[in-house]
């Protein structure tokens, strides 16, 4: 069969390619060559992408007070390709720099890119800034940013708001938002609610002309983009307790945290000794912050989350409700003591012998818990099974790990676990090896947030939220599951009855460790540890919550090295209760007494 | 010893052209993607690093496809084709949807684009139907299967959302006219073309009128022409219905984004903010390169990420505004010069397969090539498809790197066909 060849075709196709080529090298000769308006349009206009920073969100307390705002301040930047040739004298004169310094700040701004703006001169202040944007033509790829800076009216709970700072290499790593010179929440709230509060940037396009002249928007801000604002947050804090519980801890070491046990929300977070919120603004934030973390007194730690002690004799109601919950004591079971004479452990209060639950919580009666916990450990007639109970009882308490909630930089503390023990004792052990945890002493750490939930879960009758910061988010109607989830202890409602009514003896019985304190007008529960500590003097700690009836706050005070538990932090957790319940405190001899008691510089107690 | 003829056999010049635009292309990525001063090249977090890598693996792959005895694709062409039809299905069942188009399939870390790998499949399928001895173009089943055989993964790559790389499929038009089609359907296509576009600019009564008076002159005038009457009028009335479907297929099958592309393409719609954004950046971008354009890693407007895709579809900016006019031309040279080699090629051999897919592998390319040329500088609409060896991407370069080499590996193999 003939088969016709085509091969002459290849012609035609090869035209066709060359056709198009042709086609192609007169458009681009064109546009490239004689064209001129599109040289122009590239090249006379340099653009300048000017970042829009919306305002940081706000932060106020429960009662609507501002506690965090924002002021305007201005960073001169620099992108080092467009610089030409500057007057350096003048610039230095007009920044009241050296010229070294200037030298410094432009190889560190070459270091990191030429083409991407660099701070020059961080944080001037409006005045300042006025004078300066009117010289700055004179100097191509100098211009200014307008930044915000955070300021704190109320000079309070510095650890909680936390601050913000310039972002570091490794936060501009791990998240594409933020350039050199951005701000980032460094701690507290300001970090871990950072993406909520920083908004969302913008970016404004503007033609500059060759003398470094803003010449407007390019294109009639076709390119801009619109910053979004930062959310505002409102936090559970009582600005004005927490204010006042500042005063109180006020040259002491130790820490306060309220809560409000409906909700879980910490009504007042104290650490002390502190430090004012506004010093970690601005230029003097770096120098401060220095200061602050050289100071041997440890300002910058949050004492409430990280700061561990063995709970003492408040860990002797957490034993009481698990004994009771394992059915190893009845509220009617008595033990007797023999006070200095006790064995195992002696017992240093005078109170009558035999003791049932109630009064043994009130006198605080080292024998009585160290059989509870035998008990309670002996029950099953297996120690290691017996233990095993306590064990996930005191973890259900919320003890041993943390809430995990909006406060960065929380500790777990410590319950030792049965492995723990095997390893140590290699196997052989039995309660009375372990009796130091029946007095809340020995392995155990709890935190003073952790003692703080627990006084929320006596006070609920066994549950409790966990405790967190944020109350409302601008813009949503709840705040998310994980801090408002009802979490529910291993104890039965029934057995906390009578813890509470110890506690009340605490306030209200003759014997009461702390019947000084006492209100007519407000039911108050409480209980006091005088914890032993290797370090020196025990640390006066007090728990309490109030009124017994639908209880409103519950609150932990610890004072380091202060003695007996009803000294000072039985005192200051009742004025805290008064001024909370009350708005105002009328014992004034006693918040005086507090007020100005010095354990820092060394006054008597 | 098989491997000696092949590396003798080898036409280098192709190579070395492959290995040239490569390079070029490496290039025009590095200064696009790199923003910063001090850059590590073998930076495997930045576009330009990684496609070191991707190159490294092309040579690979290219290697391979040399050592494999050259009968391999001609034999499993067919069994090639049906196994990425089956890929290209699996994608659209299982891909993974980025910027519209669900075309990528997830291979541990990887993500590749099988569309890319269908253009080889399909030229091979089509010349092993096409070299069955004794076959006829002029027959109409032939035509059928020959047009089933290029559609079928056009169609499916168009369900993917994928319009550029279905396009592609029409390339294969060059390879059927170079083995017999009639030339008409081509002249018929373009013509049908340049109304479609003469009507969407002018509107339908004068493209009508211009038609009623062109023919009445074809009628005066050539009195040869005349006799074929028939023909003249069929024509005429075709091309009636033709103008007036413009419209409605214009209003009623293409998208939206689709409409606009071409409206911008045509200068019937100015847009420099939506469609029209990446053509008219584009085209500031090169016209601004000038006759030497500004150097290496000068491109202010690439860098500073002015023209979107500039990596990918429109890195053509990169190689105008920094390059010039001289650069653009020595790349379109280089280009037309593998395309005419690959055709040269292509007429030396003996075997119908290894000839028709060498026309199957420059009319890719030469598709390629005049689409993605054609809409940085605005003389075609934008359709979203690489330009060979330049544009940053695995699935792309190693596409084309089979469907080259495989050529270049039957060329090496021409005398050993008997």
């Amino acid at each position: 069969m003939y088969i016709k060849d085509y091969s002459s075709r290849k012609i035609i196709v090869i035209g066709i390619f060359v056709l198009v080529a042709l086609l192609f090298v007169i458009r681009l000769f064109y546009l490239q060559v004689i064209d001129n308006s599109y040289k122009l349009s590239a090249e006379n206009i340099v653009l300048r992408y000017v970042t829009q920073y919306p305002a940081r969100g706000r932060v106020f307390d429960r009662n609507g007070e501002l506690l965090v705002y924002n002021e305007a301040a201005y960073d001169l930047m620099v992108i080092p390709r467009q610089v030409k040739n500057p007057d350096t004298v003048a610039l230095c004169q007009l920044l009241e720099i050296s010229i070294e310094e200037f030298e410094k700040q432009l190889n560190k701004a070459k270091h990191y890119s030429y083409y991407k703006p660099s701070v020059f001169t961080k944080q001037i202040s409006k005045n300042d800034a006025g004078p300066l944007g009117e010289e700055l033509f004179q100097f191509p790829g100098f211009y200014l940013q307008t930044r915000t800076l955070r300021h704190y009216p109320f000079p309070i709970a510095a650890h909680l708001l936390g601050s913000i700072g310039e972002v570091n290499k490794k936060e501009i790593d791990n998240d594409s938002y933020y350039r050199s010179g951005d701000y980032i929440g460094k701690s507290g709230i300001e970090k871990y609610y950072e993406k909520d509060l920083r908004g969302t940037k913008g970016m404004k396009v503007l033609a500059v002309d060759v003398h470094n002249r803003e010449k407007g928007s390019y294109q009639n801000g076709k390119y801009d983009t619109i910053p979004v604002e930062g959310k505002d947050i409102i936090v559970g804090l009582d600005a004005h307790l927490q204010y006042y519980g500042e005063q109180l801890m006020q040259n002491k070491n130790g820490s306060i945290v309220a809560i409000d046990p409906t909700t879980g929300e910490i009504l007042a977070m104290v650490t002390s000794p502190g430090y004012n919120p506004n010093k970690l603004v601005g230029r003097e934030r770096s120098e401060n912050y220095t200061t602050l973390r050289n100071d041997t007194l440890k300002p910058l730690l949050n004492r409430a989350i990280s700061g561990t002690y063995p709970p003492g004799s408040t860990f002797k109601m957490i034993n009481a409700l698990v004994a009771l919950q394992e059915k190893a004591i009845t509220p009617q079971s008595e033990f007797s003591c023999k006070g200095r004479l006790s064995r195992p452990i002696k017992c240093t209060h005078n109170h009558k012998t035999p003791l049932a639950l109630e009064e043994a919580i009130a006198q605080s009666c080292n024998p009585y818990f160290w059989n509870t916990f035998k008990s309670t450990l002996e029950k099953t007639g297996d120690v290691k099974v017996g233990f095993e109970n306590w064990y996930n009882d005191v973890l259900s308490l919320g003890f041993g790990e943390k809430f995990d909630t909006d406060i960065p930089y929380e500790v777990s503390g410590n319950i030792p676990s049965k492995a723990y023990f095997d390893k140590l004792y290699r196997g052989s052990w039995n309660a009375l090896t372990v009796r130091s945890l029946s007095i809340g002493q020995g392995e155990i750490l709890v935190t003073p947030i952790q003692l703080a939930n627990i006084v929320t879960i006596i006070a609920n009758k066994g549950f409790y939220y966990p405790p967190h910061l944020l109350r409302k988010m601008e813009g949503t109607d709840s705040v998310s599951a994980k801090l408002t989830t009802k979490k529910v202890s291993a104890i039965k409602p029934k057995y906390f009855s009578i813890v509470q009514n110890a506690m009340l003896q605490v306030f209200e019985g003759d014997h009461g460790t702390a019947r000084w304190y006492k209100m007519d007008s407000i039911q108050q529960c409480g209980k006091t540890g005088t914890v032993q500590n290797p370090h020196g003097d025990d640390h006066s700690m007090f728990i309490a919550f109030a009124p017994l009836e639908n209880p409103k706050i519950a609150i932990t005070v610890i004072v380091e090295n202060a003695g007996f538990g009803s000294t000072w932090a039985a005192p200051i957790a009742s004025l805290m209760i008064e001024k909370y319940l009350k708005g105002k405190v009328e014992r004034i001899v006693t918040e005086k007494r507090m007020m100005e008691g010095d354990l820092i510089h060394g006054e008597s107690r | 010893m098989r491997r000696e003829n092949t590396i003798a056999n080898m036409d280098w010049l192709t190579v070395f052209l492959y290995l040239t635009l490569v390079f070029f292309g490496w290039l025009s990525i590095f200064s696009a993607a790199s923003d910063e001063d001090v850059v590590r090249v073998f930076d495997l977090s930045q576009r330009f690093g990684k496609q070191i890598l991707w190159i490294g693996l092309a040579l690979v792959i290219a290697i391979v496809i040399l050592i494999i005895d050259a009968n391999f694709f001609s034999t499993f062409s067919f069994i090639i084709y049906f196994s990425i039809l089956l890929l290209l299905i699996a994608v659209l069942l299982f891909g993974k949807t980025v910027a519209g188009s669900k075309s990528w399939i997830e291979i541990g870390s990887i993500s590749l684009q099988p569309a890319e790998f269908a253009q080889f499949a399909t030229a091979l399928a089509l010349a092993k139907y096409l070299s069955i001895r004794n076959i006829d173009m002029g027959n109409l089943k032939t035509k059928l299967i020959s047009v089933t055989i290029i559609t079928l993964p056009s169609l499916l790559i168009l369900l993917q959302n994928d319009t550029g790389s279905a396009l592609v499929y029409a390339a294969f038009v060059l390879v059927l006219y170079r083995e017999g089609i009639s030339g008409a359907f081509i002249v018929i296509g373009v013509f049908a073309a340049l109304l479609f576009i003469i009507t969407l600019l002018f509107g339908e009564l004068w493209v009508l009128s211009g038609i009623v008076l062109f023919t009445a002159l074809v009628i005066l005038l050539f009195k040869k022409i005349r006799k074929r009457f028939k023909i003249i009028l069929a024509g005429f009335l075709v091309s009636i219905i033709f103008i007036f479907s413009v419209n409605y297929a214009y209003e009623n099958i293409l998208a939206a984004h689709q409409k606009k592309r071409i409206n911008v393409m045509l200068g019937i719609e100015k847009d420099p903010h939506g469609a029209g954004y990446n053509v008219n950046q584009s085209k500031i971008a090169i016209g601004s390169g000038g006759l030497k354009g500004k150097g290496f890693r000068q491109g202010m407007l690439t860098r500073y990420h002015f023209v979107p895709e500039q990596t990918t579809d429109f890195i053509f900016c990169t190689v105008g505004e920094e390059w010039g006019f001289i650069g653009t031309t020595v790349v379109i040279f280089l280009f037309v010069f593998l395309l005419i080699r690959l055709i040269f090629l292509a007429e030396r051999q003996k075997s119908h397969f290894s000839r028709i897919y060498g026309y199957g592998v420059a009319s890719i390319f030469f598709f390629h090539f005049a689409i993605n040329i054609g809409m940085t500088i605005g003389l075609a609409p934008v359709v979203g498809i690489p330009l060979p060896f330049f544009s940053y991407g695995g699935s792309s370069l190693w596409a084309f790197t089979i469907l080259l080499f495989i050529f270049i590996k039957q060329d090496a193999n021409r005398m050993s066909v008997l």
